[in-house]
């Protein structure tokens, strides 16, 4: 029943998605700032709220910002189709014929290129900021580089399947949630080997080896989980 | 004989290629749409071929934006069969598909794109749908007439063979009522065939109609 568009080309649609979705992400500013913009707030909070004790700092650095760059993440998530699936650019897109997989494939990446790259960028000035070890600035960096794409393409299946319903952020925080605690746990753990000078690499694998595997299957899952809710 | 059979097959089934090309767009045979188990509308069968129009009408809530979803694969049907030999098809419904942050030109050059078989011109396409004083403005500037006729504008740059039009009339003045026939009447012409759900206040009597006088399931 499917209607494939004659000569069209995936990667032609691919890149225009990926280029309108960016031009609106810089269109609507106050979208694009607020992400970046609560994690500096909730960063800065730590030090004011647990006084300036620097080994106590350098010690949960790792886990603040890796929770505040989830945060941050969560909280961007439900733009990632909502206005699509609001004001029927999604059905245009089932009808178009391209596969909603390759659909989704570009918003998660314009997703990350808006949320997450930012995150990374700003990891070295929150690093200095929270008295990161010496010598795990380079880490975070790295798994930062692995674990916000993840956040991402795991965040769209959350996000295809509330889109449709009225509450659907604050049901969707509940539903990632649990499954973000793993990438959690092993950056912060990869962050922590190396500042007590342990071998991380293994941890990095891991991330490596959820990344790969997250990039598979979420996208698929994504289109399902949009199916579903467009029905 | 093995290879006779084959080449039987094959001729066939090449033979029901062309016919499907050359002639029909679409056919639903007995499609059926349940909401929460309990029919939208009753069964629904027609076959629609190239240059006819398929005016659906019916009372507010019989299912006609429900069954326009349907034939555009965005719902399935609990029962029955769609075919749709047409190459490809566009479809404007109650929600336009208009970025509010991008201009006329920006919307429809994404959507010329992202479809990627369109060799036509964005701004002969605004011209044509009257939209060249505000080409430049963003969507949230635009009056709601305004915003169908840019919707329109996307048919036109889809190049599809089949359209797929919920309420097309809605919002619009008399000129651009005026305007959803012209282009109507275009592209049966040009061999193209549609499917317009109305609720009959205007009813084009133009074209080679077939009227469906859809029936809600849960009134029957």
């Amino acid at each position: 029943m499917s209607v494939q568009p004659a000569n069209a080309s995936l990667s032609g649609a691919f890149f225009a998605l990926v280029r309108r979705d960016l031009l609106l992400a810089f269109r609507r500013r106050t979208e694009l700032l607020f992400p970046v913009i609560f994690l500096l707030v909730v960063v800065s909070l730590f030090p004011l709220g647990i006084g300036p004790s620097m080994e106590l700092l350098a010690r949960i650095s790792p886990g603040v910002i890796w929770i505040a760059a989830l945060l941050a993440t969560v909280i961007s998530l439900d733009a990632l189709f909502r206005s699509d699936f609001e004001d029927g650019t999604l059905e245009q897109f089932v009808i178009s014929g391209h596969p909603l997989t390759l659909i989704a494939l570009a918003k998660i990446l314009t997703h990350w290129l808006v949320a997450g790259l930012p995150i990374v960028l700003l990891s070295p000035l929150l690093a200095v900021w929270m008295n990161l070890p010496d010598g795990t600035m380079g880490v975070m960096v790295v798994t930062l580089v692995l674990g916000t794409p993840i956040l991402s393409l795991i965040g769209s299946i959350g996000v295809g399947l509330t889109i449709s319903l009225k509450r659907g952020g604050q049901l969707l925080s509940l539903l990632v949630f649990p499954l973000y605690v793993p990438i959690l746990i092993i950056a912060t753990a990869a962050v922590m080997a190396a500042a007590d000078s342990l071998p991380y690499t293994q941890f990095l694998g891991l991330l490596v080896a959820g990344l790969v595997t997250s990039l598979t299957l979420a996208p698929f899952a994504a289109a399902a989980a949009l199916k579903i809710s467009l029905s | 004989m093995r290879s006779w059979t084959w080449q039987h097959s094959f001729r066939s089934m090449a033979l029901q290629f062309a016919r499907s090309i050359s002639k029909g767009m679409l056919s639903a045979s007995k499609v059926n749409f349940e909401r929460y188990f309990e029919p939208v509308f009753q069964p629904v069968s027609f076959e629609l071929e190239a240059g006819q129009l398929l005016l659906v009408t019916g009372a507010n809530g019989c299912g006609k934006t429900t069954l326009i979803r349907v034939l555009a694969g965005i719902l399935h049907p609990t029962s029955g069969r769609i075919d749709i030999p047409a190459r490809n098809m566009a479809y404007v419904g109650h929600y336009l598909a208009l970025k509010d942050d991008l201009s006329v030109v920006e919307n429809l050059r994404f959507m010329r794109d992202f479809i990627g078989t369109s060799q036509r011109d964005v701004e002969s396409v605004i011209r044509e749908v009257g939209l060249d004083r505000v080409k430049h403005n963003q969507a949230r500037h635009l009056s709601a007439g305004q915003r169908k006729r840019c919707a329109l504008a996307r048919l036109l740059l889809s190049e599809a063979d089949l359209w797929l039009l919920d309420e097309p009339y809605s919002n619009l003045d008399t000129e651009g009522v005026g305007l959803v026939d012209r282009l109507l009447l275009g592209h049966l012409e040009a061999g193209g065939s549609a499917v317009v759900a109305t609720h009959g206040i205007h009813r084009p009597d133009w074209a080679d109609t077939i009227d469906y006088v859809l029936v809600s399931g849960a009134a029957a």
